[in-house]
């Protein structure tokens, strides 16, 4: 029975994921495909192994690749930190509803995801817009007319707009199992709400949190389609330039090499940061 | 419920959900073009719609994707969700648990050019998938959908606990009598709720379908987002309205099918079989 799915993952995972450092180790051709051959058969009985790091080389030599994952890292960090003070009282005000209401404001909150995602998009650009219903009220409100969409802003409340619910799921999903009797039990030795909040529930939460950060930060850094469409053309994230090296440029390996370093990027990070808290916390 | 400083957050995060949809809704019936200003009423953007053969074209061969690509992804996912909740310790667990979650946050930039380059080299290995189009981009979904099929039917094993098959085994059933008549129904939820999401996932993708489509093999949301490059389009939103209506009518058949089935599972304590599971939980 587990044959079945891992032969699934070994094609759909582990394949590609191999093909990927390979093409990133080739070089750039013309023709179909436009990357050259990694193993040549010659005259001897092994294979001459072709490796080349150019593409690693310009990656790392040329600032606009660096500055596009350090962009990307900074837009996603900011992003996930906004979902995570957002979306904590959120969970906590759903957990900590009546119970018969639980489900339903899950649901509100988890529904707009049903609704087309390019769709939503496309309602924030009619939002957006130089004179949209956002800077219509701005200028009632004496603000003065800004340019909103194509800017960061916009990128920005894309991002937290459409990342939000998956930040929701998983503290929500931790909150609801804490017991309420440790509140209580805090509440009797005369810590005051805030302070319980800060002594019980939020330790007891941080799983959740964990997860929350994970579900936003990684996918949000390779995010094309929101900078694409509400970032202005100076948003150069990662996922922008991966994207037109592959689909512009038609260079695949230097392509594969970003989605290689973005990867590992991806991998180091969470670990990184981990062991960061880990040493930090006392008594550990 | 007391609206507490925290009740009051969640309204205004919900109107932050919210309000762009209700603006879809509202605007898909302006007579005008712009959609910064009410010019009246007017059907005007779905007659576009059921005139525009391209958007059509491109939401039939989404539909037909999506239903491929989320049974495809059912039942693969549902066996690396069994192994998971169900198998005795066996070797590379760890490692088969985090194959089958990767694509869950894997970004989708780096899931379509990974795939799109597989299909490429299969095709000059084996000559298959001959091309690309709408095979390769059902299978490049199913491939991201088990994770998520996966995850659900592990959940829903491990939430169930196994008592129940236990029980079953207990009174002689033989395991595949047992698994049919208690772990199927048991998972029967979690195979819904996984395929729907696995559904969903494939009509709203735009990343992963653009790398791995083919030249005539444009699905609806490349379709939407050539068309959302230009601007905001009243006909967009017209297709947005009909999309929610679809799905809010889904839910409410959902709703009233279980509140149905719960009310006639707990008028019926002594009942036994699939139901009697369900009112257990």
């Amino acid at each position: 029975m587990l044959a079945l799915p891992w032969a699934w993952l070994g094609l759909f995972l582990l394949a590609p994921a191999a093909i990927v450092l390979k093409i990133s180790l080739a070089v750039p051709a013309d023709g179909v495909p436009p990357y050259s051959a990694l193993l040549h058969w010659g005259a001897g009985v092994l294979p001459d192994v072709a490796i080349n790091l150019d593409s690693y080389a310009l990656i790392l030599g040329d600032p606009l690749y660096l500055h596009a994952l350090l962009l990307s890292l900074k837009v996603a960090g900011l992003a996930t930190l906004v979902c995570l003070l957002a979306g904590y009282p959120m969970a906590l005000a759903i957990a900590r509803a009546p119970e018969r209401y639980r489900n339903m404001l899950l649901l509100a909150a988890m529904l707009p995801f049903w609704t087309g995602f390019l769709m939503r998009i496309n309602a924030w650009i009619g939002l957006l817009q130089d004179d949209g219903w956002i800077n219509t009220a701005l200028v009632a409100l004496g603000f003065g007319a800004q340019q909103l969409l194509y800017t960061d802003t916009a990128m920005y409340i894309g991002i937290v707009y459409t990342y939000l619910p998956f930040m929701v799921l998983p503290l929500y999903a931790r909150l609801t199992q804490l017991d309420p009797v440790l509140l209580e039990a805090a509440g009797d030795l005369g810590a005051r709400p805030f302070v319980a909040f800060l002594r019980v529930t939020l330790p007891l939460s941080l799983p959740g949190v964990w997860a929350g950060l994970l579900l936003v930060f990684i996918p949000a850094v390779g995010e094309y389609v929101i900078p694409e469409l509400l970032g202005g053309p100076q948003a150069q994230l990662v996922g922008r330039v991966l994207w037109e090296e592959f689909f512009a440029n038609r260079d695949w390996p230097t392509a594969s090499a970003l989605a290689v370093m973005l990867l590992g990027l991806l991998l180091i990070l969470p670990g990184g940061l981990w062991q960061v808290v880990r040493r930090a916390r006392p008594g550990s | 419920m007391r609206l507490t400083p925290l009740m009051t957050w969640l309204i205004v995060c919900y109107a932050f959900l919210y309000a762009p949809i209700g603006f879809l809704l509202a605007f898909s019936f302006n007579a005008s073009r712009l959609v910064t200003a009410w010019s009246g009423a007017s059907l005007r953007w779905y007659v576009a719609l059921a005139h525009d053969g391209q958007l059509l074209d491109a939401a039939l061969l989404s539909l037909r994707i999506a239903a491929a690509s989320a049974t495809l992804a059912l039942i693969v996912g549902t066996l690396a969700g069994y192994a998971l909740a169900r198998f005795r310790p066996f070797r590379g667990r760890t490692v088969f648990a985090a194959a089958v979650a990767a694509p869950l946050i894997l970004p989708e930039v780096i899931t379509g050019l990974s795939l799109l380059l597989l299909f490429v080299a299969l095709e000059q290995a084996v000559g298959w998938p001959a091309g690309r189009g709408a095979t390769t981009v059902t299978l490049a979904h199913a491939s991201v959908s088990v994770a998520y099929v996966a995850v659900v039917v592990r959940a829903r094993l491990a939430d169930a606990g196994t008592a129940l098959e236990e029980a079953a085994m207990d009174l002689y059933a033989p395991p595949l009598v047992a698994f049919a008549r208690v772990t199927l129904p048991l998972m029967a939820p979690a195979l819904a709720a996984g395929w729907l999401l696995a559904f969903t996932l494939s009509l709203d993708d735009v990343v992963v379908a653009s790398f791995t489509s083919g030249p005539g093999a444009s699905t609806l949301p490349m379709v939407v987002f050539s068309l959302t490059r230009l601007g905001a389009t009243p006909e967009i939103y017209a297709l947005a309205t009909m999309i929610v209506l679809v799905v809010t009518v889904i839910l409410l058949v959902v709703a009233r099918l279980r509140a149905a089935r719960w009310a006639t599972a707990s008028s019926r304590p002594a009942d036994t079989g699939g139901q009697h599971v369900d009112a257990c939980d």
